[in-house]
């Protein structure tokens, strides 16, 4: 309990940092709970991701700056509310439907996940080829704008993946005889390089002054919620039920949820003509969406090991660590942990409304931390933390490298979500191809011979196909 | 920092074709048609297609897309300054941590780049002390990570 309040805290903080994301926060947190117990260290994460994506609201209604990617959506909307003098509201909403929509994912979870776990032990390695390859379809098709460079990407990502001995035959590849890269290259460091390092960097190379906080007292947050919630009851539904699907697809996570349940919430609207003055329709939708997207990317975690978005990737990777492998073994032989991270969304999402509460009223204080010291403070934390793993100064150079090249592909738009799938996924992609080609005899239609592996390999088959299909049908019929 | 498509392409068609030349040296499994060679192949395969494509891209918009476009701040000598000052603090962390010990580089780490960001001099100081040892504490002794002591073994507590 007081880890989860400790890493409210630090959540709440991180995400109302502008430049901190959610998924940083996580990456910042792997090497501290290297040191917990299991469920102690996912409480961890799940409540301080939940607090920052919520206090990623705070500085894009205060700044017109996101703290957090998923607050982009609707960023300039809370901005415009703050204006006419409605910060409460737009704050309020943020945090009431933010807690709502996180406790509607977490229900989609507890509900369908034992349910997947069952139908996934029918699941042979063809199978699990076709999903782990559909789910990297996902997040190409879905996140990028530029498909070439998400497959650039998610490539690269599998290269790294293939480094080391850990492939079905034990071979140590790429290692130029290197004995750290015999373990293949850590994943952590990796993610500390790629979502902490290159923020950093970023921040280093930043021209804009610092912006001026809106001084403005703010009111009750509470005031009026309940009207709202009475007035917009399909808003939050809707928005809560994209979330936490756009969440279960892999590679696409909070921040898009909340980018697509703003724009349906815009076109589905009664009163359209007011999104972008000041309204707090399309806020209340796509806050909703973003927290229960939090919830709905566990969904594949949990049960297949596939992560949903950068931040179960992080977590798949803390609970290979702690020996708690996910999968559907995880629902049939320990089910007094999943029953745990259930209490630990539902838990997290509740006490987020007073703390978050409290996180507005110091939220001043906050913006005020001058991020020219918190940055160096940040790097430091991140070469102890990527240290603290294997006790190696080689991973601290895994995390530079990582850094530096995560922050130049960011920058000539090659996403990074696709290469962070592929490192954690590469391994598990290729030891049930190889599995399968090996009971195939190396017959490529046996990966169709049964019907779930074949129904699954049509649906990753259309997923390449249809999108530009659509495009090119589109484009002939003119419109 | 932009740069064009090719140069990218470039870069990841040597990689490719690195990959490509090497794997062949794997060993088979025995008795089977398949190896530790297929997936990094198949991977370095889809890797020079890509490479390809980006290199026709990068060429055909080379009037609307520099070689090399390095953007506003590389004419800003502080922010010039500020990137690599954050790229030596850790290699150089990386190369002297052991023998200076982790309670002389951490302050040094954080200095520099509290100078590099434009922190007044007296806060950088002190700010850089109390949180190297803040650290210290939390991952040597809470957390039990053997952080080095370099030169300060003989004073290690």
């Amino acid at each position: 309990m007081l880890v989860m309040l400790a890493s409210s805290a630090f959540g709440l903080f991180v995400g109302a940092v502008p430049g901190l994301t959610a998924t940083m926060a996580t990456a910042l947190l792997v090497p501290v709970t290297f040191f917990m117990p299991p469920i102690m260290a996912i409480a961890a994460i799940v409540t301080a991701t939940a607090m920052a994506i919520f206090s990623g609201d705070i500085p894009g209604c205060l700044l017109r700056m996101p703290g957090t990617p998923a607050s982009a959506a609707y960023c300039d909307e809370a901005y415009a509310m703050t204006r006419k003098g409605h910060a409460e509201t737009a704050l309020g909403a943020g945090l009431v439907f933010s807690a709502i929509g996180g406790l509607f994912g977490t229900a989609v979870l507890i509900v369908s996940a034992p349910a997947l776990a069952d139908f996934a032990l029918k699941f042979s390695s063809f199978e699990y080829f076709w999903l782990v390859l559909l789910g990297l379809s996902c997040a190409i098709v879905i996140t990028a704008e530029q498909p070439l460079k998400g497959l650039v990407s998610l490539f690269l990502g599998l290269s790294i993946a293939c480094v080391g001995l850990g492939n079905p035959a034990g071979f140590p590849r790429f290692t130029f005889g290197n004995i750290e890269l015999l373990g293949g290259i850590g994943l952590i460091p990796l993610m500390i390089g790629m979502f902490a390092i290159s923020e950093i960097l970023r921040f280093a190379v930043d021209l804009n002054p610092p912006l001026k906080v809106v001084e403005q007292p703010l009111g009750n947050v509470f005031a009026g919620m309940w009207e709202l919630t009475k007035k917009y009851p399909m808003q939050i539904l809707r928005g809560s039920a994209l979330g936490t699907l756009v969440g279960a697809l892999p590679g696409a996570g909070a921040d898009i949820a909340a980018w697509m349940s703003y724009a349906v919430s815009k076109k589905m609207s009664k009163e359209p003509e007011k999104f972008g003055t000041g309204h707090v329709e399309g806020i209340i939708e796509s806050g909703s969406a973003n927290n229960s997207a939090l919830a709905g990317a566990w969904i594949p975690a949990l049960v297949f090991g596939i992560p949903g978005d950068s931040i179960t990737a992080i977590v798949i990777g803390v609970l290979y660590m702690k020996n708690m492998n996910p999968g559907p073994t995880l629902f049939t032989q320990n089910p007094q942990n999943i029953y745990a991270v259930y209490l630990l969304f539902i838990v997290a999402n509740l006490i987020m409304i007073p703390l978050g509460w409290a996180c507005i009223k110091v939220s001043k204080r906050i913006l005020q931390v001058p991020r020219n010291i918190l940055m160096p403070v940040i790097l430091l934390f991140c070469i102890v933390g990527a240290f603290a793993i294997n006790n190696t100064p080689f991973d601290i150079g895994v995390m530079l490298v990582a850094g530096i090249a995560g922050y130049v592909l960011e920058e000539n738009g090659f996403p990074v979500a696709p290469a962070i799938l592929g490192v954690v996924l590469g391994g598990m992609l290729e030891e049930n191809f190889i599995t399968s080609m090996i009971k195939s005899d190396g017959d490529l239609l046996g990966f169709f011979a049964r019907p779930l592996a074949a129904s699954l390999g049509g649906l990753t088959l259309a997923a390449w196909f249809l999108p530009p299909l659509i495009r090119r049908l589109r484009r002939i019929a003119g419109i | 920092m932009k740069f064009n498509d090719a140069i990218f392409g470039a870069v990841l068609l040597i990689l490719g074709i690195a990959v490509l030349v090497h794997v062949p040296s794997f060993p088979q499994m025995a008795g089977q048609k398949v190896g530790p060679a297929l997936f990094p192949g198949l991977i370095a395969a889809g890797l020079v297609v890509c490479a390809l494509i980006l290199i026709v891209n990068g060429v055909k918009h080379r009037a609307t897309a520099p070689w090399i476009n390095t953007g506003e701040w590389t004419r800003s000598r502080r922010h010039i300054g500020a990137f690599f000052v954050t790229i030596a603090a850790v290699i150089a962390y990386i190369v002297l941590a052991d023998k200076l010990g982790f309670l002389i580089i951490g302050p040094l780490v954080l200095l520099a780049l509290f100078i590099a960001y434009g922190v007044r001099l007296i806060t950088a100081i002190v700010v850089a002390i109390v949180v190297a040892f803040v650290i210290h504490y939390a991952f040597y002794k809470l957390l039990r990570v053997p952080l080095p002591w370099g030169v300060l073994t003989p004073f290690a507590f």
